[in-house]
Formats: C-alpha cells, structure tokens, sequence
C-alpha cells in the first residue's frame, strides 16, 4: 500500500532528558523517524525537553519545540501546529504515556490528530495488566500466574495462595521503576506502598517468580496489512530476575534449539498480531530450559532500549521502518537501507555474535546498594561485535572501562558475588573459574547456563597458557582469535601493552574488518559498517580520498552522556559538509553516532588504544579528532600521539597543560590570572601541611579526572586523612590536589571555539547554585542574570587568553568562580564540555561543528560570528537525577557528579524559563498547598525571606523546630522521624507536602534526619530542592508562572528572533 | 585432526577437522539459517552437497534424537566457523562432532567462512572437495576431485528416496507422497491433520500409484537437477486435474516440468529461513525456509496455471496454481524445520481441497 496522502504534518514525541532507563536509545530512534518521515515529505514537527539531543537540532526536524513533556505543552503546540498525526512510539515509556494521557483529555480528537503507527487501544492492551492477561489467554499464550493489584490486600491474598518470592512490577513505569522482588510480607508491603505511588494508574503487577529461567526476547515488525517479521531475538545471559537493560545479553540466542527458536518466535507474532502492533515491539519470554515450557513476561508496544540494541546488532534501522509502517507502508514497499537492494520484509541473519554489558554507576555512588534486579540501576551500556562468543565478550569488557579486579577479593565474598545478582558478576565468575571453581558450582551458583560459563573458561584457560608461556606467535594468535587485547597480554606476561603489540605486528598478527549487512553475505551491501575480528579476509578497503577518524566516548554514564555522542555527531556532519570522509569508532549501540549512516564509515570497535590504533592503521586518515568523545577519547590522545598519529586541534602538549594541575597552575601565575590558592601533594603529610597553608574548607580531589570522580569538599585534618586513606592512593605518580573552596561564590562557565589565534564564546553560563555543586549538576541560566557587565568582560578577557596560551585550536570549556568581585579560573578544558548541545541550542550556534571546521583549517572569522550571541530570551538548563533508582543513596549535591540528564527551559522571562526547566526535568512544582522547608545550621538565617516568599504565593509552610524559629508568621512545625509521629515523613505518605526544600548539612554522613527526609520524599515522588538558592530561583519561577498563560515557541522561531 | 577445504577455483582454506576422518567431494553451499543445523544436515535435499552455514558457532546445543529430519545426513561434509567443544540441552544426546563422526562425515572448522560466502556469492556456488586427515593430504589431488564434480549430472534422487511404499498415520483421507527425498516434518504435518501418507519411492509409476487409491498427491523436496527428473513428472502427470496435488520445492519444479515449463540453476541459490515471499492474491509476505538451487522460469508457465508466490528479495517464482484445478506448489518449506512456521497454512489448504 502507498502511503497515506493524507497525512501532511506529523507530531514526534521525545523521551525528555536522560535517565535511568530511558536513555539515549530514544534520541537514535526519534531521529531516525524524523528522518525517515522528512524523506516522504511529510513536515515534522518534534518536542523534547532535553537539549542535549540530535533531535532537537534543526537539520532533523522541521520545527522543533523544547519545551516541557506536559499533556498542558503538548496541547499547545498541537493547536498551533495543527498536526493529522502524532507518533508516540519512539520517545519510550515518556511519550506513550502522554499520548495515552492526550486522547483521555479529549485532546487528540478535539484537534483531529490521529495516533499514528500502534495506537492508543494496542498501547493500552500491551500495557495494563490486566488487559494484556486476558488477552494472552484468549490466544493460548501461556502467562505467569500474577494479579493485578490495587492494594496491599490483593496482593497479599495472592502471596497466600502462589507462596513467595513475587516479583512486582508497578504499571506504566519506565525501566521497571519501583519493581523488586519480595521475599516475605514485609517486603511486600514496602513494595507495594512504592510501586503504588509511582504507578500512573495505581496499579502493580504482582506475578509469581521463575527466577532461574531463562530470558529471551524478540524483536518484532508489523505493518498495517499484518505482515510481520522478528528482527532479531536475543538471550539474556544473566537468567529471570534480573531486567533485560541490566542484564548481558547475547544476539543471537546461543543455546536455543531451532524448536525453541521457532516456538517462540511463532508466539511472538501471534501477540503483536492480537495487539494490532504498527511499527516496533519488543516481546520477554521467560524459557524453562529444562522443560521447554515458556511463559510471556511482558511486551513493549514501542522503541526500546532493546529495539536501540537490536538495530546495532543486526543492522536492520528498526525506527526507521517503523516509521515509513506508521505512515501506511507495508514492509516490502520499504527498502532494505543496509543492502539498498532487498525490502525491509526479511528477517536480518547474522554472521557474528553480539555482546552487550551494561554499565552501571556505582563507581560514582559506592554508597549504592550494587545488588541488580527487576529494576533497571544501569546509565548505559557497551555492544561489542566479533566471530565467536568468547571474541564479542572480551570486546565488551574492554569497552565498558571499568576496572574490577577481583585478585584481592576473599573466596567468600566471590562466591557472594556469585550468587545475588550484581554488577560484578561477569567479574567474579572469572575469578572462580581462574580458583577452580568447577562450571556446575557456577551453575548452582548463578543461574547462568553451563554453554556461556564454558566459554568463559575457555577464556580463562587460555590466558593461563599465555601467562604459562608467554609472548609466542601460536599463544598471540590464540588469544586474538578469542579476542584477548593487547593489554591484557601484557597483564599476564608482566609487560606492557606497547610491547605485545610490538611483538604482535613483528608476527603479522593483525585484525582484518567484517561488514555488518543484515543478510550474513548473501547479498552486497553498501553501508560501510565495520567490526574487527582475526580472520583472513579484510573487507574494510580503505579508500584514497581525505579522511578523519572521530573517536567516541562509548557507553553513557554519570559525567559522560550523550552531550558527548551529540558532539560527535556534529564532528562526523561538519566533516560531510566540508567534504572530508568521517570515520566514527565508538561502542555505544544506543547512540546516533553508532548509527550506520551518521558517518561515512563506522567501526563498532572498543575505545583503547590497541582498537582505536588498528583501526587507523588500515585506515590511514589525515588526522584523528580526540575532543569531542570525552575523557575516553583525550586519553588515548597521548600514546596515539606517540605513535606517530595526527591529532587534530589542540596538540597534545595543550590538552597537558591544561589537566596537569601543577602546570596550569604555574601557566595561570605566569598569565596573572587569579585561580583559588591551591596545591599538589604527593603524601598524605604533603596534603595536609597544604591544606593548612590555603586553609579549610578545601576542594580534593585525584589528577586527570572526568565528572569530579574521587572529588570532595574537606573541612578538617580528619576527614583529609580519612579521604587520603579511603578515596584515593596518593603517589609520585598520582598526586591528589588540593585547591581552596570558595564558599558561597557564584560559579560561571564559558563554552567556546578557538582557532589558535581568535577565540569565539558561544555564551558566559551562570549557575544557579553556589560554587561547590559539580557543574555538571548545577542549574544554569544563560545569558547571565546576576554577573556584571565588568565582570563579563573580565571573563571574556580570561578565556581569550588561557585559551591562546593552550594553544587551543576547537573546543574550549572553562570553569570560573566570582567572589567578592574577583574572578577566579577553577579549570580549562581544551574539549567539548557536556554544555555545548544546551549552548547551541539557545543560541543557534552550531558550536561543535564550528570547532571541527576550525580543526581543518578554516578561520572563525569564516563563520561571520561577532562575540557573544545577544539573546532575547533566558535559556536555563535543569538536571534530572537518578536518586529514585538507587536506594541507600543520599540526595547531596557536591563536587561529585550525580546527575545523568538535563533539560532546558527557554523564555524571555528567567521565571518561566527556570519553571519550563524544571518541568521539563520532571519535577511537578506544586502550585498551591503546603510545603517543607527544613534548613541547615548555614542557611537557616535566610529561612524566614525564603517562607515569606512562598507564603505570598499562597502556600502553607511547614518547617521543622530549628528552622521554624527563623520564620516569623504562620509556619506550621513538623516534626522531624526521630521525634515521634505525626512527623515530616508521614506528613509526606499522606500527601501533605507537595514539596520539599531541605539544605543538607555539610559534610555530615548518611541516616540522619535529614538524610531520611530526603529519600522520603524522592521515594513518594514529592520535588526535593536542597539547594537555597534553587528555592529562592523557584519562587521566582512560580510567581512567573502564575502570572502567564502556558505559552510555546518553537526554536526557529526563537533563533529567527536572535539573528533581528 | 586437520582438515582442509580445497575450491574448484583452487583456493585452499586450512583448518581443524572434525567428524569423521574421510575425503568429500560435493558442490559448495551456504544457508544464514541461525539455528537448525541438525535438521539442515539430514534434509535429504543437501545430498551431493557440502553444506556451510553463515552462522559462525555451531553445535552449542548438541544433537538430539527428535530433530533429524531423515535417518542419516546427507550433506557430504561440514563447513563451519566454530565448532563448539561443549553442548548443552535438555534434549541433547550427542556433539555435532560425534553425530558426523556417526555419520562418517568429515567436518571443518576455524576458517573464515565469511570469505567462503563472499566468494561463492560473487562467483557462484562452486564445487569443493573437503578432507579431514591426521597426516597429511596432497592439495592437488583434492582440487582434480572438485575439479571431477559435475552436480547437474548426478540423480540424488534416486539415492535418497525411501524403497517401497510407507505407511504413515491414519486418518479418514489417504494421500501418496511421491518421495523425492522428503523431509520427516512434511510426513508429521500431513498426519498431525489426520492425513494417512503413503510414501513411494521416486520412480513409481502412474498406474502403481493409483492403485493406492489416494485422495490427493504430494511431491516432496529433494536435491539435485529437476531436469533429470522426466521419470516424476510422467508419474504424476496423468494426476493433474483427477486430484489435488501439493507440491513443495523440488515439487514445484516437478510439477511445472509435468506441465511443460522449464527450470534453471541459479547463480547460489536460495538456503536460509529469512526469505521474503509475497502471495500476490493477498499481497501478503511471510518469511519463509527456502533451500534450493533451481528456479521455475516464470515464462515457462503455460497459461493455466498462476504464479502465486514470488520471492520479494529477486522476484524468483515461489510458487504456482492452476487456475481453476486444487494443483498448487510452492518453491519454499511449509513444513519448516529449520525455520519459520508462518506458512503451515498451506497444508490446512491442500487437506481442504481433498475434502472440498
């Protein structure tokens, strides 16, 4: 069927910032559909409230709209826009609740706009429970024994008659939030009471647990004349229990027979045909392996992270065809985008076994309960491609850049890594086997089936032979053929990495690249999408033309998001557009920048130096580009640099001088730029006798980090001690620096592009908490609001010259801190900085572009840009946290980074901005009610202006003892848990409060009053502000808010208004 | 164990053997089936060949003793990336390699079959002869043996069809099954719909047939050239229009030989479980187990009979119908095993038409 000539003008929904759970995967799957949609003519209109997004720019969408995922903004756009129809497949869980939330207010049909691709009615079935229950039993589809509960006693009633464990799944939430496993009555209960408040329609599914079976998923294709396809099926290593984003999973299945295979793919299509899927879906069985009996879990009737990952891994754009499905394709008019030969109505075959690992970030939060389950704790993931298992599993683990060792790890606590699922699995079942554990132990222990822990032994023994017999060519091919890396050779022979690869090219053993083409060979392709293994044929033929290799900046984590991916991205067209051949390495398969024709040539490889260097020997490029990939991609830029490759930019010798804080520190005297007194120590004496020299309260923190890693804010001798002793090692090599903390300053920062003699400045962002909060978690507001025109040019006179003095040449990031009038530089980082997609955005400058640009060769003064963009509106950028999904964990805000996504608001008014922000990051403020406020000892002074201001807004203030005596007129005393009840607490349970503003004392530890406040009020989903400044912003923005009707602006519009 | 893969081209790929040690000359080909590799093995249709799956890990979950879909193996040898040493499943009840090694044929493992694929792909499928051997082999002497192959003459038919008639379940409606090398799944479909099948051997005559007294008449898969297969078609001609008559892969080209259409090599052939096939009345596709190396020439059609089905990927006849009359065929495995099973609908259709 041709498409629909009546659909002219289509709606796409976003996913909002990056979470837990709902990642990057969205942006890739948006784009594609923008993309796929804009091919057939059809005008795209997309809302997301993150910046930080491919999606948003204005060379995918026509008209692009950052505003707030509200049903209230969607509305609005809607009745300007005047779409026929709105796709809500592709932004996860977010976008399908909204659109679920659009057709009960009437919305959809008010304004004539049709779901397009699955609807509402088949998003409904697959989705409530109880629907998706009797569904499965009218087609003879086999489903756990579960109940839908409303209520402690329904689910209680069930745990009576089917016995514990019960797994809880809430309904409508994304990533399994608020999911768990209970054990017994008590746990229950508390889950329960959890998955209730977090349930849009107050329901969860409590089901019977068949932990231990196996977990296997489908992805599945249909069009609207009921053809359907499986794209892919995948099998999750870690066995039911655990959810599929937290698990390893391998593409294909490894240990399903054809029988299997087929029986559920047969199930599969039977329920995306019963559900009336247009488009996308991804099906969960749970497989006994013993019997062969298998069950249904659960089906996504949209995107996934697994779609994101079953696309990677096969080849086959899953959004993209779902897309062209929406809009009234079948599946044979739709052309196979990987061979351009052969439809889209064919099922991928692969040649290769895929491996993906997730990557969690407790190395961020030690204080996190690391115990994995039913819910997702996992920022991101790593995808690794190769010939055999063992190859694709090695790949993996040198791409997640996780260091877990577990030599010093006692027997007992390997076997309790063993058995409750954690992030460190993967790594301790190495460790047994390397023990002697025997595989059955192992199956006793994990679950995990006896054919992917044999692999793994296979691992492990032929690294004992390595480490047995050292570097010779039959032991060096051996272990390349299982895809052992060049570093790991060297661990276990005690030598370097450079050696054996030395050794290694001396024998002629190198990598020769597959191609990915969704047909395992049968037919030619031309899509240049590469993975390395060590086999005879090379089919990478590197071409005469000039060419540049971006480096990625692999799997999304707290400190290294998709800002990171987006600036890759943008160095990968900028390059296109200057006619140079882009060459993307990079791990991440949720990403735009692993997407097959985001970039001229693409090779899914690990980022260290040995693949990253492979790939540039058969490539031969003109230059390689390390600034945009993050901390992962500038450090390679040394040993790449000393083996002879072109790192385009600021050399090498810049980006040193700027992260060696004792040179830049001398760089900055020279300049006579003031920095806040600090020093380096090499011992713990050395540390102290320093910090007593600047005085307390000091900034610590490990050389060379990303994202504050290791960072903290000390007050005193102890607790340096402490830190020195816990934290970090300090050594010649690795000193700890210490740099004074200048208390209650304003921070600002400054995004910018250099061409090694003019500097531009895209915009001066000020913070809105104090200086001390990571950068990367603070609120910011641009242009700035309280900053000088002095002090501005100040700044602006500071980065011209630091950034000149760096050599800089492309991006530039520099960090500042004003107080009392004087302008302090914190850092400079000669990279991209995660602010630039939030940059480019308010302003329309394509920043990353430009700096690629300026890294050929070109002149800023090409690009006619005069200084800093005068906007007309405030653009703020808000930031979401994943507290909700890590139990046990404070809500403290510090020089550690937290955060792992953004949002932006943008308005003429700084209020409605902030307050587009904040909505946008999730936080529903409330607009009337009752609020607490509980401050600590430092701001408890400001406690009664801040009450003041709320009170004329018309809330109701309650306030713990200590704070309350600050304020003066009516201020209801809470109590606080450790007083008895009624407390703050309870008040919360009951919905009493409808937000929280709670100053966390400093440096004080966990389980106080304070600590159980906040994780109250994250865990009854009531906005928590812990900083006072965030509290004074937000009045403001409420009082703003109140004061406008819900207005929306499109970005053209808002950049046309910049060029007036 | 060594082994090595010797192309007619002369390539020469070196690898590990496993199986049985022995010598095997056979016409290359690959199939991107993922999964199935023990049913794949013992579908008679591989005889004469030397079968190479694109997947790279094979033998992960052993052999069992349900799935064959013959009682031996027919491929000549195995050509594989990996090998896997271990196997587990519930059903499992021996290796790949000892299942060769039973068998008596010889496998190879550790070669870029990537390459091999790309190879044929470009140039065709090729015959190649495969040794396994302790010692050592002379090259030469395995390239003047592919060199010696020529496929098309060979009548694997004859080899692989069952003697005498077989009876096979029960049920109200009885049919012959004119065995071309047939596929145990296509038996268990016809029975599972209370279908009694009579299986004869491939050079039975009209007249022996009828004496069954059959209901309808199937005409298996099977390997090799269709156009040595005159002998099938006379057989099942005088049936044309007195009964329904299912035919499936080697079948359909059977059956258009019987009508006076003509078949012809394709450059690799179609072996996979992915296969794209259109039904046109409908305009519905469903992905389909294909394995064959011969196609009906859609001009060879005479004018009676309807092509139904074509293959989406390069629009290649996937099946035909007369017009009026319950004959129809179709070029891909219904019965899947390995594969797909969104087409068993076509044997609920062939019963219909006995008892419409």
């Amino acid at each position: 069927m041709p498409r629909r000539a009546d659909i002219k003008k289509v709606l796409v929904i976003g996913s909002g910032p990056i979470t837990i759970g709902q990642a990057a995967e969205f942006d890739y799957s948006g784009s594609q559909a923008c993309q796929a949609l804009r091919e057939e003519g059809v005008k795209v209109v997309l809302v997301n409230s993150n910046p930080a997004t491919i999606q948003t720019d204005l060379e995918i969408a026509d008209v692009v709209y950052i505003e707030p995922l509200q049903p209230e903004y969607i509305e609005r756009i809607i009745k300007k826009e005047r779409p026929q129809g709105v796709i809500a497949t592709m932004g996860g869980q977010t976008a399908l609740n909204l659109a679920v939330e659009l057709q009960k207010r009437g919305i959809l049909e008010k304004y004539g706009v049709e779901v397009l691709g699955t609807g509402v009615e088949a998003i409904k079935k697959a989705e409530d429970r109880e629907k998706f229950a009797s569904m499965l039993k009218r087609i003879g589809e086999p489903l756990m024994p579960s109940v839908a509960a409303k209520n402690f006693e329904e689910a209680h009633a069930f745990a009576t008659e089917h016995g514990y464990p019960l797994i809880l799944r809430p309904a409508y939430t994304l990533g399994g939030t608020g999911g768990g496993i209970a054990e017994n009555k008590e746990e229950l209960k508390r889950l329960m009471k959890l998955g209730l408040s977090l349930s849009p329609i107050k329901q969860v599914l409590v089901e019977k647990s068949v932990i231990g079976w196996g977990e296997i998923e489908y992805e599945v294709m249909r069009d609207a004349h009921d053809n359907c396809i499986t794209i892919c099926n995948m099998e999750n290593i870690d066995p039911m229990g655990v959810h599929t984003g937290e698990s390893v999973v391998v593409a294909p299945s490894q240990t399903l027979s054809d029988d299997e295979y087929q029986r559920l793919r047969t199930a599969s299509l039977k329920i995306i045909r019963e559900l009336d899927i247009r488009g996308g879906c991804n099906i969960q069985f749970a497989l006994n392996q013993k019997t062969g009996e298998y069950i249904v879990i659960e089906v996504n009737p949209r995107l996934s992270r697994s779609s994101a990952l079953a696309s990677k891994a096969t080849g086959y754009p899953i959004a993209r065809v779902a897309a062209k499905v929406a809009l009234g394709y079948t599946l044979d008019e739709i052309l196979n985008a990987v061979t351009k030969r052969t439809p889209a109505s064919f099922e991928p075959a692969l040649d290769y076994v895929v491996v993906k690992i997730p990557r969690w970030p407790f190395d961020k939060m030690p204080e996190a309960d690391r115990r994995i389950g039913t819910q997702m704790k996992s920022t991101g993931e790593v995808m690794a491609i190769g010939r055999t298992f063992e190859e694709s599993l090695n790949k993996a683990l040198r791409s997640i850049e996780v260091k877990a060792s577990m030599m010093a790890v006692d027997e007992k606590e390997v076997e309790g890594l063993l058995s409750k699922p954690n992030d460190r699995r993967l790594f301790a079942i190495f460790e047994a086997l390397r023990r002697g554990m025997s595989v059955e132990k192992l199956v006793e222990n994990t679950g995990v089936h006896s054919w992917f822990l044999m692999k793994i032994k296979n691992i492990v023994e032929i690294e004992k032979e390595i480490s047995l017999q050292g570097l010779s060519e039959k032991v060096v091919k051996r272990a390349k053929r299982i895809g052992i890396g060049d570093k790991r050779i060297a661990e276990l022979i005690g030598s370097d990495e450079f050696t054996v690869r030395k050794a290694r090219l001396k024998f002629g053993i190198r990598p020769v690249y597959k191609m990915v083409d969704t047909c395992a060979a049968e037919f030619e392709a031309s899509t240049p999408y590469y993975y390395s293994t060590y086999e005879r044929e090379n089919e990478a033929r590197a071409e005469k033309v000039k060419k540049v290799v971006v480096i990625g900046s692999g799997p999304i984590r707290i400190g290294q998001g998709i800002e990171f991916d987006y600036c890759c991205c943008h160095a990968s067209f900028a390059l296109r557009e200057e006619k140079v051949q882009s060459i993307m390495i990079n791990n991440n398969p949720e990403t735009i920048s692993t997407d097959f024709d985001a970039s001229d040539r693409l090779y899914f490889e690990p980022l260290t130096f040995e693949d990253v260097m492979n790939v540039i020997e058969n490539e031969m490029p003109d230059g390689v580009v390390v600034q945009f990939g993050g901390q992962t991609s500038i450090n390679l830029a040394g040993a790449l640099h000393e083996h002879g490759v072109k790192i385009l930019g600021t050399p090498v010798e810049g980006i040193d001088l700027a992260e060696d804080r004792e040179r830049f520190r001398k760089l900055l005297h020279e300049l006579k730029i003031p920095q806040p007194a600090n020093g380096t120590a090499t011992t713990e004496q050395g540390a102290l006798e320093i910090a007593n020299q600047i005085g307390y309260p000091v900034v610590v923190r490990p050389s060379y980090v990303i994202a504050g890693r290791g960072m903290a804010i000390i007050y005193n001798d102890e607790d340096l001690k402490k830190y020195i002793t816990e934290a970090v090692e300090v050594s010649e090599r690795r000193p700890v620096l210490i740099d004074k903390y200048l208390e209650n300053a304003l921070e600002v920062e400054i995004d910018g592009a250099s061409d090694g003699k003019q500097l531009f400045i895209a915009g001066i962002m000020e913070h809105i908490e104090k200086a001390g909060v990571h950068s990367g978690d603070a609120s910011c507001v641009t242009p700035p609001i309280i900053t000088s025109k002095e002090l501005q040019k100040t700044i602006i006179d500071y980065s011209e010259r630091i950034a000149k003095a760096l050599h800089t040449k492309g991006c530039i990031n520099i960090q500042y801190v004003i107080k009392e009038g004087t302008v302090y530089v914190l850092e400079a980082n000669p990279r991209a900085s995660r602010t630039i997609p939030y940059l480019s955005k308010s302003t329309g400058v394509p920043l990353a572009k430009i700096a690629m640009k300026v890294m050929l060769g070109r002149k800023l003064k090409e690009f006619g840009l005069k200084g800093i963009p005068e906007l007309p509106h405030y653009s703020v950028k808000s930031v979401v946290f994943p507290f909700l999904k890590l139990p046990g964990v404070d809500v403290v805000l510090g020089p550690e980074m937290k955060s792992t996504g953004e949002s932006m608001g943008i308005d003429s008014d700084f209020g409605i901005a902030y307050y587009k922000a904040l909505l946008g990051a999730g936080l529903s403020l409330p607009m009337k009610g009752r609020i607490a406020i509980t401050l600590n000892k430092k701001d408890k002074g400001k406690g009664g202006e801040l009450a003041g201001k709320f009170t004329e807004l018309g809330y109701s203030i309650g306030a713990t003892e200590g704070t309350a005596q600050e304020m003066e007129g009516k201020v209801e005393i809470l109590k606080k848990a450790s007083e008895g009840t009624p407390n703050i607490i309870t008040a919360m349970e009951e919905n009493g409060l409808g937000m929280i503003i709670n100053t966390p004392q400093k440096g004080k530890r966990s389980f106080t009053d304070g600590f159980k406040i906040r994780r109250a009020a994250i865990e009854n989903s009531i906005p928590l502000i812990t900083s006072l400044e965030a509290a004074f912003g937000i009045a403001d923005a409420l009082k703003s808010a109140r004061g406008r009707a819900i207005d929306v602006k499109s970005i053209n519009e808002r950049i046309k208004e910049i060029k007036k | 164990m060594k082994a090595v893969l010797v192309l007619k081209d002369g390539s020469v790929y070196k690898g590990k053997g496993f199986g049985a040690e022995a010598g095997a000359v056979g016409e290359l080909v690959f199939s991107t089936c993922m999964t199935g590799y023990q049913e794949a093995l013992t579908d008679p249709s591989y005889a004469g060949q030397i079968l190479m799956p694109t997947y790279p890990l094979i033998g992960n979950y052993g052999v069992n003793e349900e799935d064959s879909e013959s009682r031996h193996i027919w491929a000549r040898g195995f050509v594989v990336r990996e090998r896997s040493g271990y196997y587990e499943h519930a059903r499992a009840k021996e290796s790949i390699h000892e299942f060769l090694k039973r068998n008596g044929i010889p496998g190879i493992s550790g070669i870029d079959t990537r390459a091999v694929v790309r190879k044929i792909r470009k140039e065709g499928v090729m015959p190649a002869c495969l040794a396994t051997y302790e010692k050592e082999v002379d090259y030469k002497e395995l390239l003047e043996k592919a060199k010696g192959l020529d496929y098309s003459s060979n009548d694997f038919v004859r080899e692989v069809s069952e003697k005498g008639v077989k009876e096979y379940g029960g049920g109200e409606k009885s049919i012959v099954l004119i065995d071309c090398g047939v596929k145990q799944n296509i038996i268990r479909e016809l029975n599972a719909r209370k279908v009694k099948v009579l299986s004869v051997n491939c050079t039975t005559k009209a007249e022996e047939i009828r004496k069954l007294e059959p209901d309808g008449i199937v005409i298996s898969n099977g390997p090799g050239d269709p156009n040595l297969l005159g002998y099938v078609a006379s057989a099942l001609k005088p049936f044309i229009g007195k009964l329904p008559v299912f035919g499936i892969c080697l079948g359909l080209q059977v059956l258009a030989h019987a009508v006076g259409g003509k078949t012809y090599k394709m450059k690799f052939g179609h072996r996979g479980a992915n296969h794209p096939v259109k039904e046109l009345r409908s305009g519905k596709v469903r992905i389909t187990t294909q394995n064959h190396g011969f196609a009906v020439d859609p001009k060879s059609i005479p004018k009676d009979y309807e092509i139904t089905h074509v293959n989406v990927n390069d629009n290649t006849v996937e099946g035909m119908r007369h017009k009026s009359l319950p004959v129809f065929a179709v070029q891909y495995h219904p019965e899947a095993h390995p594969g797909p099973r969104d087409s068993e609908y076509l044997f609920d259709e062939f019963v219909k038409s006995m008892k419409g």
